[in-house]
This record gives C-alpha cells, sequence and structure tokens, in this order.
C-alpha cells in the first residue's frame, strides 16, 4: 500500500529504513509525524527515493501487464484472475501455518487444496455454465454432455465438499484437535475471502469489461495518488493501524480519484470491446449495441461564460454519473480494506501477506483494497445497471436454454393468457 | 447427541457416572471397552437409566412442539426455525468470548448481533422476498413499496455489512488485534454455518413441508436409533472422537434409518399439507396437485407366493425411492457433523455448546446432525426433484416480476417469432 512503504518494503540495501521501522515498532503509540513530514525531510533521505523507484518500477510492470491482458479479452482476464487468486490462496494458506505442528499431520496440507479446487469448480461452475453452454450449441452431442454436467453441478460440487469434511474429521489426531480445527477454519475464512472477490470480478467482466477495468483502475488511481499526495503533503495521521497514512494524502486521492472516474469512464466508454457483454467463451472482435448508459448526450454550456472559452458544449455519458458513485466509494470505503489488512498483519505480528513483488509485498497485500471494490461493483451493477438494460433478452435466453420446445409452446400459451388478462382488468 | 450422554449430560446427582466421564477424560486413547459395555451391566447402574429417563422427557417434549409447528404451517415452522437460530449463534457467540478482553472492549457484542441481523436480512430477503410479492400482489401501492424494497435489497445488506466492517475497523484497539481479529473470523464463521444450514431448511418448507419433515424426522430416528442399539448391543468403538459411539449402534441405525425412511415417506406423502409446496405468505390450507412424484403406483406380488400372503400387492409413491437416497445419506453421512461437534467440543475443552436442553445439552448439540442434511436435502431437490417439476411456471413468475407490460409484450412478440422458427425449421 503506498503510503506504507516501510512496513511493506524487503529487507534490501536500506537500513536507515529498516532502523526506522524497527524503531516505530517498538513505539507504536506515538503518531509517526516524523515520517509522514517526510516530504520536508525527502532531499536528505536518498533512500526513500530508491524505495519509491522499486516501487514504481514495480507498479509500471504491474499496469503493464493488465494493459496487455485487457488487450487479449475476456478468457485472459478471467485465467489473470484466476492465477492471482492462486497466488492469493497459496501466500494465506501458508501465512499461519505452523511447521511444527505439519509434521505430525502429512497431507493436512492437501486438504487445503482440495477444498480450493472445490470452491472454484463450484464458483466458477456457477458463473461461466450459461456461457459455457451458449459456447457449444452448435454441436448436439457437447450440448447435452454439457447440460448434464451443469445439472448436476451443484451435487457434484457439495459431494467434493462432504469428502474434504468426513476426510478432516477422519484425520482428526488427539493433541492436535486445536490446531486442526484453527487450520480448517483458517482455509474457510481464506477461501470465502478469496472467492468472494474473485468470482465477483469474473462476474463483472462477461457484463462487459468497463466494469471490471473501471473499478479496479480507480483503487489502483487512488493508491497511487494517496502516495504521491502522502509523499509531498502528508502531515496529519490518519488511523493508528497505518501509522504512514495521512489525512492529506486520503483527501487529496479522494479529489483525484473521483475527478479520474468522471473522465476514465468517458475515455472507457467509446471502446465496444469494454463495453459490450460478452455472451459466450470465444475470443473474437465484439460487435454490440452498447446501451443507454453509452450513448453520448450533449449539454450545451450557460451564456455567461466569457467567449474565449474554447469548448462550446460537453458531450457526457450518462455512465460517468455512475462512474462517480464508484469513485466515491473507491476513494472512501475500499480504503478499509487496506486498514484491514494492516491491522490484520499487526495482530499476528506479519511484516507482509508475501514477497513475490518488490517495493510492494506480497499479492494479497496489493489485491486488499479490490476485494472490497470488487463487491461493491457487482452489487451496483445489479441493481442500478442491469435493471436498466435489456432483460427481455435474458429470459428468451433462459427460454430457450432450460425448456423443451413443448414447455416452451405451453409457456407462450400461459403468457397469452397472463397479458390478455392484464389488458383487460 | 444418544449414545453419548457421558459427554452432553448436566452435573446433576448422576455421581458414578460423573467420575466415569472424569476418568475417561484423562485416559482418552483407553478404547472405550467397559462403558460401551455398558448394555451387559446396566442391571447395576440405575443411574443410567435415569439419565435416559431424563432424555426421553426432553425428547418428546421437543418432538411434541415439533409436530404442533408442523401442524400450524410453513410460517410458524420458518418462525421455529428462525428462533431455533437464534439461540444456536448465541451459544455459540458466547462459546469462546473471553469476559476479561470483553471488559476492555464495550460494544463489540453489538458487533456480533449486527453482523446476526444484517445475515438474516440477507438470507430471509432472498428466500422469501418471491412469495413476500405474491402475498401482496392485490394491493398495488403495497405492491409497488414491496418490489423496490426487493429490487434494492442486495445493495442494502452490503451497505449494513460494510458498515460494521468499517465499525471493526474504527474499534480496533491496540494489544488487542488478534483478539478481536479472531472473534470477527469466529463471528463470520458462525453466521456462516448457522444461516447456510437454517436457509435451506426455510427454502425447503416453502417447496412442501414434505421436504422438510422428511430429512428432519431421519435424522431424529437415526439419533434415537444409535442410542437405543447402543444402549442394548453397543460392544465396538466406533471412532475416537466419539467414546461412547459403537458400530453396533451404527450398523443398527442405518437399517433403522433407510427403512424408515421408506415407511415414514409412503405415510407422509398422502397428506396434501405436506406435499404442497407454498407460493406465498399466507397460512390458510393448501390445495394443489402434487404432482408425478406423489401419485400411487400398484406393484402386484409375483405368484409364487403362497395363498395365505394377505398382500396381493403394494403401493409405491415414486418418492419412496427418493427418500432411501435420503436415508442412506442421514445415516452414513450425516453423523460426521456429530463427530464434528465432538471433535470440536474436545479441542476447545468445552462439555457442552450449552444446557438450554436437560438430558442433551445446547440447541446445537442437537442441530449438529440436521445441519448437514439440510444442505444435502436442498441440494438433493434442487438436482434430482426440482427439474422433474414446473419449471414454466417459475419463468412465468419471473416474467411477471421482473418486466413491465411493455416489455412482457415485446417477450410475447419476441417468442412468438422464435417459436415459429423452430417449428419451420
Amino acid at each position: 500500500m503506498p503510503g506504507d512503504n516501510s512496513v511493506g518494503s524487503p529487507p534490501t540495501p536500506r537500513s536507515p529504513t529498516a532502523r526506522l521501522r524497527h524503531r516505530r515498532r517498538s513505539a507504536e503509540a506515538l503518531p509517526d509525524v516524523s515520517k509522514a513530514n517526510g516530504g520536508d525531510l525527502l532531499v536528505n533521505d536518498r533512500n526513500k527515493y530508491r524505495s519509491m523507484l522499486v516501487r514504481a518500477y514495480s507498479s509500471v510492470w504491474m499496469i503493464g501487464g493488465f494493459a496487455l491482458i485487457i488487450y487479449l479479452g475476456h478468457l485472459c482476464i478471467t485465467a489473470m484472475v484466476v492465477v492471482i487468486q492462486i497466488f492469493m490462496a497459496k501466500e494465506l494458506f501458508n501465512l499461519l501455518r505452523k511447521a511444527h505442528e505439519d509434521k505430525h499431520l502429512p497431507g493436512f496440507r492437501i486438504l487445503n487444496w482440495h477444498f480450493f479446487f472445490t470452491a472454484m469448480l463450484f464458483v466458477y461452475g456457477r458463473i461461466l455454465s450459461q456461457r459455457l453452454v451458449n459456447t457449444v450449441t452448435s454441436d448436439k452431442v457437447l450440448y447435452k454432455l454439457v447440460s448434464s454436467l451443469i445439472k448436476y453441478h451443484m451435487v457434484v460440487c457439495y459431494f467434493l465438499y462432504i469428502a474434504g469434511f468426513m476426510w478432516f474429521i477422519l484425520t482428526l489426531k488427539k493433541k492436535m484437535y486445536k490446531y486442526q480445527f484453527g487450520q480448517y477454519a483458517w482455509t474457510h475464512m481464506i477461501l470465502i475471502t478469496v472467492f468472494t472477490q474473485s468470482s465477483f470480478f469474473v462476474a463483472n467482466i462477461f457484463e462487459g469489461i468497463f466494469w471490471f477495468l473501471l473499478p479496479a483502475s480507480l483503487i489502483v488511481i487512488n493508491d497511487i495518488a494517496a502516495y504521491i499526495c502522502g509523499f509531498f503533503f502528508g502531515k496529519t495521521p490518519l488511523i493508528k493501524i497505518s501509522p504512514k497514512k495521512t489525512w492529506e494524502g486520503f483527501i487529496g486521492a479522494s479529489v483525484i480519484t473521483i475527478i479520474s472516474a468522471f473522465l476514465l469512464a468517458n475515455i472507457m466508454g467509446r471502446f465496444q470491446w469494454l463495453t459490450c457483454p460478452r455472451g459466450d467463451l470465444s475470443t473474437g472482435w465484439l460487435d454490440c449495441d452498447p446501451g443507454p448508459l453509452f450513448k453520448p448526450e450533449y449539454y450545451t454550456f450557460p451564456e455567461w461564460l466569457p467567449h474565449w472559452f474554447p469548448w462550446k458544449g460537453i458531450s457526457i455519458l450518462p455512465v460517468q454519473w455512475h462512474a462517480l458513485c464508484l469513485g466515491l466509494f473507491s476513494s472512501i470505503i475500499a480504503p478499509f480494506g487496506g486498514f484491514f489488512a494492516s491491522g490484520f498483519k499487526r495482530a499476528f505480528k506479519v511484516k507482509d501477506f508475501g514477497d513475490s513483488i518488490p517495493g510492494h509485498g506480497g499479492i494479497t497485500d496489493r489485491m486488499d483494497c479490490q476485494m472490497v471494490m470488487a463487491i461493491f461493483a457487482y452489487i451496483y451493477h445489479q441493481s442500478f445497471i442491469v435493471p436498466q438494460s435489456l432483460s427481455v433478452d435474458m429470459i428468451i435466453d433462459q427460454i430457450l436454454m432450460n425448456l423443451t420446445l413443448e414447455q416452451q409452446q405451453i409457456l407462450f400459451e400461459k403468457l397469452k393468457q397472463v397479458l390478455q388478462d392484464r389488458l383487460v382488468g
């Protein structure tokens, strides 16, 4: 997390910072005014610039990789989310494991991955099942196979889970009950945390990359803006859990995030690649009617503006107003995900969740705010965006998908009856 | 859990058993031959009969109350499930609380109940929303109100949860981080366990009381049969976690449960009160076409049976074959819920989850196997029963609920077009 770099950096040649870090650890209660005042002392601290350089280098690579994947499309983004998920789960599984106890429990780690596999099958089966069926409608045999797999999907996942549950109970060893139950609960919490957020990510991706890219970008912008504002102007500490965070950074980042939300939505909304939903698992180019949200509306400026003002009017996509809400949430509430992760690390006396990313820590360190945002973006989309779009086609798809020909005809007759009743009465 | 009465009984005047219990605790590894041989030593132990009497007395009251709520109907059963849920959550919340730390954290318990309320709103909102709408279709104003409440239901629940999340972070106190995070995780696990199983119960109730009553009865029958078989024939211990359980009890109970499943389904399937689904939240009498599963099929016995055999044939409801599967699950896999609870109590050195029910312990002690069964019953119903029933009505409900009149007409036209194409091509 930017602004938190002293807690997050791996122990590379930055000994003054390391000593500062240790001193700060033992004096947790003191508001970290001197460090937050780093802006004034920057010229004296060359290592601060070096750490910023390392972080910037990693950030550039991450953002570059991210942009490439966006270009490659929906399936590629889903694959990226799955890979991130696997690494997050691995970091978190390892975090509270005690090597001593694990010696007496062979095969216990495999149980974690069994539950992980079951959760993955369950979550992605639910989200992608409809689109998988749409992909194979051309082939009769494959269609039947896939349809029956999907029909029994919940049963299969349930029995996999029960098998893991029974395995857990049969491997309970005397004197290790507490450790094993603790690990079991920890596994469940990790899987809930990791899979909830990634499943909401993937659900949003197939609604249109826009609804994945905009929230994720806003969190990145908020992080970077908070770091920069805190770097130059930071003075007043924000919250005790994260002593490096400052009110100046927080407020500056909020302003920047909300403005960028408004502008970014305009830029992103022009590309059909980003705004069109993907109905199946194909990878080709997309062409669709984006819907009323992405059609620009032109507002002329009022008369009292001076003549030399170059723009006579402004075209705004209606989706930009929604983007303001997303920006507001990502600047005010999403940072609490970061506070939660910080508090968690302090509670369990862990410096970082991992060390995959130089300068930032582990993958979970990067994803902590994204998790809160992903869920909000999905719920916002489902509650405020979808009801304004085409539900008729959705239901037609359902009818064609789930009913046989006779059932469709029965439905047709019933619907005719219902509509006639409604028109009359 | 029957057969486990030494671990579960409150300390009443049964001192020989209390002493036996203490002796067994310190010698956990020794297979409990002498106690499981209790069948042979019963005549010497009058207190064993007294404990069985206490248990039987509580059981009769519980079963009586249960039967009364079945008679009173769906809403009453739902209310009973909700009350049981509240008591379970209360027991479990109190279980791992440490009074010492809680003094320093005023208002921390309120957080638990805040999350509980949010979970209740979310789960029951989802399950009952369709039926709530159906109840108020007669009144236009109320219908609009309820429909809009339901539309924004997910957003409301999400913001309630986020409010609790932010409250948690803002009340993190230094030096208590680990305790607070532990309590937070514990709260989530409890709510997850309690609400998953009760929501599946309630979902099943509205599909038809049969699908709630049969699984719950099978678990009760399995428990009682295992206790009785273990009481009289128990010799070989079953599993180390629950030393009172025996193989004889387990196998005898399995046979008893499967046979009862077959017979009970026949008896229960004759009552429309039990087999009809409830479409709204009314409380009146139900009348419906129960569907093909509950229509008796008559099988005549083959010729080689002797003349004096009174029954010439037997009528079997097709649902009885499904109930065999439910019985198999209830006897073989559901007891693992009990083993899990036993192991958990040993791990955290707790004798019982509570002491509400004399002779049995707390409510969680009674519900541990029910939880595993409730989820299975729901998934079984959704995967194997529902596809054979009316999906057409489900989609009609969706159409009426989610689309405006013009959208419904557009749908109608599109469907007509699609059906004509299909009939032609």
